[in-house]
């Protein structure tokens, strides 16, 4: 993997001689810019400014237009102010979708975050085949997401033949409903979502195990110090770099999840599973009439606010100890 | 003693090499690893070879005997109709056509892109290039309603791209993660090179093509390993602008054919789905177990 990591690595350390051709001081007239290639390079870099101008730049402030306008398609957008905003706020799902998606996030971490560690750490001691171990780990990851979803749902058969409850039947507990009961099925979404992400964070941790200074680890032994307070006082604090950059990639996946709770529960039962992103979809592409387009651009804004927000402050708060 | 130390420090983790020669330790080490390998083969393997297993496994047996091993044979026929009379066939190319295209104008934006900002540098370079940066930004979400609305009606063009794969090739296109990566591999090439090709001759078409092209292959096949795994899972962007069943890739049409579908038929299906990403990966192992598909998680 060198050749490909190195390159990467070394764009820091030796920057390229600045640009070539001669800087002038006086005013370049069109004819300079023609003759120094200037028409080719902005032919070249066309296709980059056109897919990210009409895919990307635009739209984004479009979101912003369209988040104070009355927008469906059909009759001429208006602008409302913040209405929509206000909409959104007094519906009562809102607080509905909020919650489920914290508890979502909630979950992720308590099943997703530490498990990965774990695995990463202890397989960082493997000395052979290695290969396999993350292979292994990293198989779900390949599965295409919508095929996971719906073998886990059968999976999930509530009746006591089902595979979960066939195999929870083996140790005499069960049947349980997984996705029928209100309760369990969020959890059930989540045991899916980490089964299905927790592969791509290991590989993560592993490369950033590599990094770890081990000459610590002989001054910790000359200190006296087993394996769990090398662990947590040599391990740890050189992941923490890391640690904070897969927390705040784990919130802002989470903050969106949309295909578990769309195609294992369509956000039942009784929207136990009704998330942010659920209800956005909702708003503009739930109902035949035409969207709301306003209002789900307004809650996107909103989330995405948020998260914002919350990376600000994570941020704030880790820099003393996260360069 | 020490000089032995000094040999182990470069491939030592957090048990010492002395530590490992004692036998409690590597009895509980080994045990510990023993653990971690089941649980893997179990929770990583066993839910694919089920799969692989149900995909020609009679319906009744799946349903009655979900962990049983084929207790009435096997029915090799579930492949087969599942790829012809399910039509998976139809969505199969439906999904390769989606990828290749999403990979192209992927990789067609990266490189024209990386080029440009890192070996040509316009004095709008910079601009540009911190545009393409703040995208990173953006969750996905904000992006979801106004994008639909600009495939409805294209700006500058004003026509609708909606049920042509033209909805999904060129969004994917706009991947700042992409340019990034790209510009970043350009920009640790050897300046040298590209001064003496200038020196000969070369103009800035030739010089992509001939030079920056062929020098940069690695960065090009992480590029596109990974652009076509990501149009292969993508659900919820083709769910919105292919409406017609007949444009469909495998991930919109098998939620969809799941209720009239026969479960051993439905589950060949799911099977077939998931032979080539796996292959792929199987096929390009260290490239993903490097990290290197990192971008994929940033994008969310």
């Amino acid at each position: 993997m060198t050749t490909l990591s190195s390159p990467l690595r070394a764009t820091t350390a030796d920057a390229p001689p600045s640009s070539p051709g001669p800087r002038r001081r006086a005013r370049r007239t069109p004819r300079d810019w023609l003759r120094d290639g200037g028409l080719s390079t902005l032919v070249i870099a066309l296709p980059m400014i056109l897919v990210f101008g009409v895919f990307s730049w635009f739209p984004i402030g479009r979101a912003l237009v369209m988040s104070v306008q009355q927008t469906n398609l059909i009759s001429t957008p208006e602008f409302v102010g913040l209405e929509n905003f206000v909409f959104v706020l007094q519906d009562p799902l809102l607080g509905k979708a909020v919650a489920n998606t914290l508890w979502f996030a909630l979950l992720a971490l308590v099943f997703g975050y530490p498990l990965p560690l774990a695995a990463a750490v202890l397989m960082s001691e493997v000395r052979r085949m290695r290969g396999l171990f993350s292979a292994l780990a990293y198989l779900p990851v390949v599965v295409p997401p919508v095929v996971a979803v719906l073998l886990w749902k059968f999976f999930y058969d509530a009746s006591p033949t089902g595979v979960f409850n066939t195999i929870a039947g083996w140790v005499g507990l069960g049947p349980f409903p997984w996705l029928q009961n209100a309760d369990s099925a969020m959890p059930s979404l989540v045991l899916e979502a980490t089964w299905a992400a927790a592969g791509g964070t290991v590989i993560i941790y592993l490369a950033a195990l590599v990094g770890v200074r081990t000459e610590l680890y002989e001054a910790a032994e000359v200190d006296g110090a087993g394996v769990w307070r090398k662990i947590w006082h040599v391990t740890l604090p050189q992941l923490r770099g890391v640690l904070f950059i897969t927390l705040i990639l784990q919130v802002i996946g989470t903050s969106q999840v949309f295909l578990e709770p769309f195609l294992f529960t369509g956000g039942g039962p009784n929207n136990a599973t009704l998330t942010i992103l659920m209800l956005i979809y909702d708003y503009a592409f739930g109902s035949s009439l035409g969207g709301n387009y306003g209002a789900a651009t307004a809650l996107s804004l909103m989330l995405a606010g948020v998260l914002a927000v919350l990376s600000a402050i994570y941020f704030r708060v880790t820099r003393p100890w996260s360069s | 003693m020490a000089v032995k130390n000094q040999a182990a420090v470069a491939e030592r983790g957090i048990v010492s090499a002395h530590d490992r020669r004692r036998a409690s330790v590597r009895g509980s080490l080994g045990v510990l690893q023993g653990g971690l390998l089941a649980t893997l083969v179990l929770a990583g393997l066993g839910p694919i070879l089920w799969l692989a297993k149900a995909a020609v496994t009679p319906t009744q047996d799946t349903l009655r005997q979900p962990l049983g091993l084929f207790p009435h044979g096997v029915d090799w026929a579930n492949l087969a109709t599942a790829w012809g009379r399910a039509e998976i066939d139809h969505y199969f190319v439906n999904t390769l056509i989606l990828a290749v295209g999403a990979w192209f104008f992927q990789l067609l934006v990266a490189t024209t892109g990386g080029y440009v900002l890192s070996v040509l540098r316009p004095r709008y370079g910079n601009l540009i290039f911190g545009l393409v940066l703040a995208t990173l930004f953006v969750p996905a979400v904000v992006l979801l309603v106004p994008l639909y609305l600009t495939i409805l009606d294209v700006p500058l063009l004003n026509i609708s791209l909606l049920n042509t794969f033209w909805a999904v090739w060129l969004p994917m296109g706009a991947s700042a993660f992409n340019v990034l990566l790209v510009k970043r591999f350009f920009d640790g090439l050897p300046r040298e090179v590209f001064e003496a090709a200038r020196v000969d001759g070369a103009g800035p078409f030739r010089l992509l093509w001939s030079i920056v092209l062929p020098m940069s292959k690695p960065i090009l096949g992480v590029v596109s390993v990974f652009a076509v795994i990501a149009a292969w899972k993508d659900y919820l962007w083709p769910l919105l602008v292919l409406p017609d069943p007949d444009n469909q890739p495998l991930s919109v049409r098998l939620p969809a054919i799941a209720p009239y579908l026969e479960l051993d038929v439905f589950l060949a299906a799911l099977a077939i789905s998931t032979v080539l990403p796996i292959a792929l990966f199987l096929a390009f192992q260290r490239l993903f177990l490097s990290g290197a598909g990192l971008g994929g998680a940033v994008k969310g």
